[in-house]
């Protein structure tokens, strides 16, 4: 099936009394990524977790369609900054978490998980527990666990920002390789980040907050670093969101 | 080799024992505190090996009080901890009263017991239950309760029932603070069993203390301490073991240094 299209028709969240945004609107492609930015408090992630259905402490209204009309849950992976794996399973168990948590994992699963654990590079690592690994494995592991629910919309809140430079960029490649043809929101506080993952970018500018779309460079994603546009659109990028925080 | 690293598991509580046993005897010979006050190690000693069937029946009388009341108190408590997580309008009901139930003396309720379930094990094996109850209940529902959003999150999105979520995240996440509440209980069993025989009873360690005590059996008294404190440390050990076991993934961390 083809991933669908979100179309964010009405949104509203409250802070305390102070309105962070008020009748938001906002459209994200089908089977495109999106990296949604903002400075810390501008409710990005919120934002997200809205689309998710998640649980929020603030008062929130959220009005969504999907393009083919068909409701989102059951069709939606989350990937959040922690990588969330649990200790209690093994590395091949957390990658196929969703399978145990809803009954007990056929062999298919077991099948697919390797597989995917294949793919990121961790085969070996299958029956380890989670705290033999580095951050950036475990992050890894967290990644096929997102894969793993084969979910055409996939949400990722900070994703790769807990690791180090050097891993979070090996896991731009990866990400953006084995999600591709999905529906992407990604929110992130890394402009770099923005520029190398996104099809399209969006600023949450303002209060109550608007959302502003930002170019990107040419080329396919992941956009390699000695991309030429690369350190004009970062300059952009980084003015807009200095001149947010002044404004 | 194995052997070689049980006698090395062994070696340090062997030591603690022969050090506390000669503090012991230290204390004797430097006060001369008479025997019918402080009876020597080696008499206690003696007392074990001499009244050892008779220890042996009273030991096992007590035993199946504390097992019988471990096992009914952990499973009690447990489930009322699930209950408690699950279900708000218990927590709304049930939380006060069982910080309330706290409140009474262990001591003030076994006459009690004593007077509604009579002399047999029933009473012993309840105020086990007792003494248990609250420490199981209590971490279980606190590590129930303090699942980290982020797995919930996940929950969620995998579209997870509240059961499963119950049963599937939270529990498996409360496994470490449970355990505390289980070692705790492991400790606390034989105290309540004990205080069962002390308010009445015809067998037991407790009754075999009371009646050795009021016949001036001193060396007695303290042969049935030294197998109680024994049960007290195996019950601790084998809780521990089968938590180790139940969390193998906290095998590093709950490793004694060597």
């Amino acid at each position: 099936m083809p991933p669908p299209g979100l179309i964010v028709r009405d949104a509203s969240l409250t802070f305390g009394d102070r309105p962070l945004f008020q009748a938001l609107q906002a459209r994200f492609d089908a089977g495109s990524w999106t990296c949604l930015l903002g400075r810390s408090g501008s409710g990005k992630s919120s934002l997200l977790r809205m689309i998710a259905s998640l649980r929020l402490p603030d008062n929130h209204h959220l009005v969504l369609d999907t393009s083919d009309g068909a409701p989102l849950g059951g069709r939606l992976a989350w990937m959040a900054q922690q990588d969330l794996l649990v200790p209690w399973h093994r590395v091949i168990g957390n990658v196929m978490l969703s399978a145990h948590w809803r009954g007990r994992p056929t062999a298919r699963d077991r099948q697919r998980a390797k597989r995917l654990l294949a793919q990121v590079g961790l085969i070996d690592k299958a029956s380890h527990w989670p705290d033999e690994l580095s951050g950036g494995q475990r992050q890894r592991v967290a990644l096929a666990r997102t894969l793993f629910e084969d979910a055409s919309v996939v949400l990722m809140d900070e994703p790769f920002s807990a690791v180090d430079a050097i891993t979070r960029l090996e896991l731009h490649d990866l990400a953006s390789r084995l999600l591709d043809g999905r529906t992407v929101i990604v929110v992130t506080h890394d402009p770099l980040e923005a520029l190398r993952l996104a099809d399209r970018i969006l600023i949450l500018q303002g209060e109550p907050a608007r959302l502003v779309s930002m170019p990107v460079p040419e080329g396919r994603r992941p956009r390699s670093l000695d991309n030429s546009e690369l350190p004009r659109r970062q300059a952009e990028l980084v003015a807009e969101l200095r001149e947010m925080a002044h404004a | 080799m194995p052997d070689r690293a049980l006698w090395r598991r062994l070696a340090r509580p062997l030591l603690a024992l022969v050090t506390l046993a000669a503090i012991w005897q230290l204390v004797l010979t430097v006060t001369g505190v008479p025997r019918y006050i402080l009876p020597s190690p080696a008499a206690v000693a003696n007392a074990l090996f001499e009244h050892r069937g008779l220890l042996a029946h009273h030991a096992a009388i007590t035993a199946i009080e504390i097992v019988t009341g471990l096992i009914g108190g952990i499973l009690l408590g447990l489930t009322t901890a699930l209950a408690l997580a699950r279900f708000r309008a218990l927590r709304r009901t049930l939380l006060p009263l069982l910080l309330i139930s706290q409140a009474i003396p262990l001591f003030a309720l076994a006459p009690i017991l004593m007077l509604w379930l009579g002399y047999g094990l029933g009473p012993k094996i309840l105020m086990a239950m007792v003494i248990i109850y609250f420490p199981v209940a209590s971490t279980g529902y606190d590590g129930l309760r303090q699942t980290p959003q982020g797995w919930l999150d996940l929950a969620r999105t995998f579209g997870l029932s509240r059961r499963q979520q119950l049963l599937k995240v939270q529990l498996p996440a409360a496994l470490p603070a449970l355990a505390s509440g289980l070692r705790m209980a492991a400790s606390a069993a034989p105290i309540g069993a004990v205080i069962g025989e002390w308010v009445g009873a015809s067998q037991g360690l407790g009754y075999l203390m009371l009646n050795a005590n009021a016949r001036l059996q001193i060396d007695l008294m303290f042969a049935a301490l030294v197998v109680l404190v024994t049960f007290a440390v195996l019950l601790y050990f084998g809780i521990d073991t089968a938590l180790r076991v139940a969390m193998p993934w906290q095998r590093d961390r709950t490793t004694p240094d060597q």
